[in-house]
């Protein structure tokens, strides 16, 4: 790519205040070829996150470690279209998932957590960090005398999905880690989302929500210490959402 | 009253003029989730067929939503001119497409018939045209406003600065604004969405905006997009140029935007009080787009593009400056993708038009819908064609705070340029005295001396 072709913006020195994409310079009117393809290139990024697939399999070798059971449900979303453009069904498990949680050991019920896995948007968030976060935050669950109920693994599933699993274990605080919508500036966000006492219908001004959870954003020790406090908030108040927001003065 | 439509073999009925239209509107995935939708794409000609049948006075005695349930309705009914309605009144909304396409339905006369048109009329004719139709019709109308400068005007095409920061960094801001203004945007307003709405914040960045337009004398107007409570709160202490607000078309919708009509006039004639304007009074900036009903569960039984409309009889209740579709925002589950998008794009912008609007569209897409730049540069073409009276500047067109695509600097220069437009009058002199661009609507290389430069 010829330089001389390129007319540069003598600004590039304000890209030390802003992450926008400024002094991207021209050629006549348009935007250099570069630029053009630096885009693409995080748009392409974007969008294979949003039709990544959860590594099952590979997930659940990763979460033996961490001596819980597993359980694999899915939403009634059969596929990623109709997850786009069905988010009621996103949101609601599937006949099997039901009947699976039903027959759950009595022994696995009435926890004080339940730790929820799904996809969301980006599969990829999750598959790279469900293992370092858990590794981070189970020691710490346990560390504060919490119960945990088995791990649930929810594909094709939408925060609300967390909503039946919590009601049908009868936990008290539901944990839904979750691949956040990507942006061009990063494709592997996880969300995580608490709430108490989650029962289908549970709407999001009920929750806390932490967001950014990756590498270059929240880093897994602050998400999981800020998590375990969430939680226990939620414990001790027995509520989550505006109420313990207020309180908290944790969120960003 | 139910509707009817037979082929030889099946007689398609519909219950009532709200399904007659859901039915009638071209596919959309956020029809579908709401489980309005056409079953088939024979059922959708079905009831386009009887749609073009309906005469338009039936719009003013079967509403959508009852008179008594929403004061949109009564806003509708009770604002109606029958006396601008006359020229159409004897047509059905089949006569009423062929009529906009033909050369009496100049711009002058669409002009003058605005008041007398609601917004279900508008609607159901745009379901029957093609894309085609609403730019041919969208193009005729003219809808010019004013504050600080002449915005919509044949042949002009303005641009809203939008310099948004994810942590609403007042430095981030302004390298925003500065590349924005030596691109030839900023003439439609330059307007922050913030990060938080609380009132401390924006009043800062209001101040900051104001001082910046008084020291370089830019005849444009800003705007920091809070709650329209916000606005009221703070307006005595901040300089407030335009007052914002999210609406939409059902009166439901609007309460969970915690918004009503009362309000609305109270913060407008707040806003009036200020009289900041030098050419002209028009301050409120609207913002729309298909599905909001959907998605505060209040549309009612009303399709998206219906609803969409209505809303447009509350924007034009307020004599607003801007209004902005902002229509690939909302998401996959109401508009699927490229196709559906650039559909609803060129519906709002016909429909805001016909009603007497200053339309404008933030021509966007989220990344998970299934669109592109090519996209986005497919439908700033038609907009541009059709006559758009703003659409959005972002740097790069990435919006670092909003996480979404919007139209770039460089995108507005490309569709001045391809065809022929102009930025506002006022604000193009500014830019030549500046030698930012020449006479023609050229770039002019700026040194690195140019004092805008020195700003941040």
């Amino acid at each position: 790519m010829s330089q001389e072709l390129i007319q540069q913006d003598p600004w590039a020195s304000l890209k030390a205040f802003t992450t926008a994409r400024i002094a991207l310079g021209r050629t006549g009117t348009a935007i250099p070829l570069r630029e053009v393809l630096n885009f693409r290139l995080a748009h392409a990024h974007a969008r294979d996150a949003v039709y990544s697939a959860l590594a099952v399999n590979a997930l659940q070798e990763q979460l033996h470690s961490f001596y819980l059971p597993v359980l694999l449900l899915h939403s009634k979303a059969a596929d990623r279209y109709e997850y786009l453009q069905r988010p009621d069904k996103g949101r609601q498990l599937d006949a099997e998932s039901i009947t699976a949680l039903r027959a759950a050991d009595e022994a696995f019920l009435q926890k004080d957590v339940v730790i929820i896995l799904a996809d969301g948007l980006s599969a990829t968030a999750m598959n790279v960090h469900t293992q370092p976060l858990l590794e981070v935050l189970i020691p710490l669950l346990k560390g504060a005398g919490l119960s945990l109920a088995p791990i649930c693994m929810v594909q094709q599933g939408r925060v609300a999905s967390g909503d039946e699993v919590g009601d049908i274990l009868q936990a008290k605080v539901t944990l839904m880690l979750i691949g956040e919508r990507p942006g061009l500036s990063a494709a592997d966000s996880m969300g995580a989302y608490i709430t108490y006492g989650a029962k289908p219908g549970t709407t999001d001004e009920a929750r806390n929500c932490i967001s950014n959870i990756r590498q270059e954003g929240l880093q897994y020790e602050a998400a999981g210490r800020k998590i375990l406090y969430l939680i226990q908030e939620a414990l001790r108040l027995r509520l989550t959402g505006v109420g313990l927001k207020d309180n908290a003065g944790l969120l960003e | 009253m139910s509707y009817r439509h037979t082929f030889q073999h099946r007689t398609y009925e519909f219950r009532d003029l709200r399904t007659l239209l859901a039915r009638a509107t071209p596919f959309r995935s956020g029809d579908a989730l709401a489980g309005l939708c056409a079953d088939s794409a024979e059922e959708r000609v079905a009831a386009q067929m009887a749609l073009a049948d309906v005469p338009l006075k039936t719009f003013l005695q079967e509403l959508v939503i009852p008179y008594e349930q929403d004061e949109i309705s009564r806003l509708i009914i009770d604002t109606h001119d029958v006396h601008a309605f006359a020229p159409v009144s004897h047509f059905t909304v089949g006569q009423f497409r062929d009529w906009l396409l033909s050369d009496q339905a100049d711009t002058l006369t669409l002009q003058q018939l605005a008041p007398g048109i609601s917004p279900e009329m508008v609607a159901a004719v745009s379901k029957l045209m093609r894309n085609q139709d609403l730019i041919s019709v969208a193009k005729k109308c003219e809808v010019v406003t004013r504050f600080r400068n002449t915005i919509g005007l044949k042949g002009h095409l303005s641009v809203r600065l939008q310099p948004n920061h994810n942590t609403d960094d007042p430095k981030g801001i302004a390298a925003s604004i500065v590349d924005g203004l030596l691109y030839g945007s900023g003439d439609a307003v330059i307007g922050i969405n913030p990060a938080t709405d609380s009132p401390q914040a924006t009043i800062t960045l209001l101040k900051m905006l104001d001082q910046l337009r008084e020291q370089f004398e830019i005849p444009t107007q800003s705007c920091v997009l809070c709650h329209v409570t916000t606005a009221l709160q703070i307006m005595q202490s901040a300089p407030v140029d335009l007052v914002f607000q999210s609406i939409g078309g059902t009166e439901q919708t609007n309460s969970s935007f915690g918004i009503n009509l009362s309000l609305l006039q109270e913060a407008y004639e707040a806003g009036l009080s200020l009289q900041r304007g030098t050419v002209g009074n028009n301050l409120m900036y609207f913002e729309t787009g298909q599905g909001s009903a959907l998605s505060a569960n209040a549309h009612g039984g009303v399709d998206q593009q219906t609803c969409e409309v209505r809303a447009y009889a509350v924007a034009r209740k307020f004599s607003p400056l801007l209004v902005n579709t902002v229509v690939g925002f909302i998401g996959p589950e109401y508009l699927f993708d490229g196709k559906q998008i650039i559909r609803a794009a060129l519906e709002d912008h016909f429909c805001g038009k016909l009603l007497g609007l200053p339309m404008g569209v933030d021509i966007c897409y989220t990344n998970h819908a299934e669109a592109d730049q090519d996209d986005m540069d497919n439908l700033l073409t038609l907009l541009g064609v059709a006559g758009v009276n703003f659409i959005m500047g972002v740097p790069g067109a990435d919006d670092i705070m909003l996480n979404y695509q919007s139209t770039s600097f460089h995108d507005a220069l490309y569709a001045r340029k391809v065809l022929g437009l102009k930025p506002s009058p006022e604000f193009d002199q500014w830019l030549q005295r500046q030698g930012i661009m020449n006479q023609e609507g050229g770039l002019l290389p700026v040194g690195n001396t140019h004092h805008l430069l020195k700003y941040v």
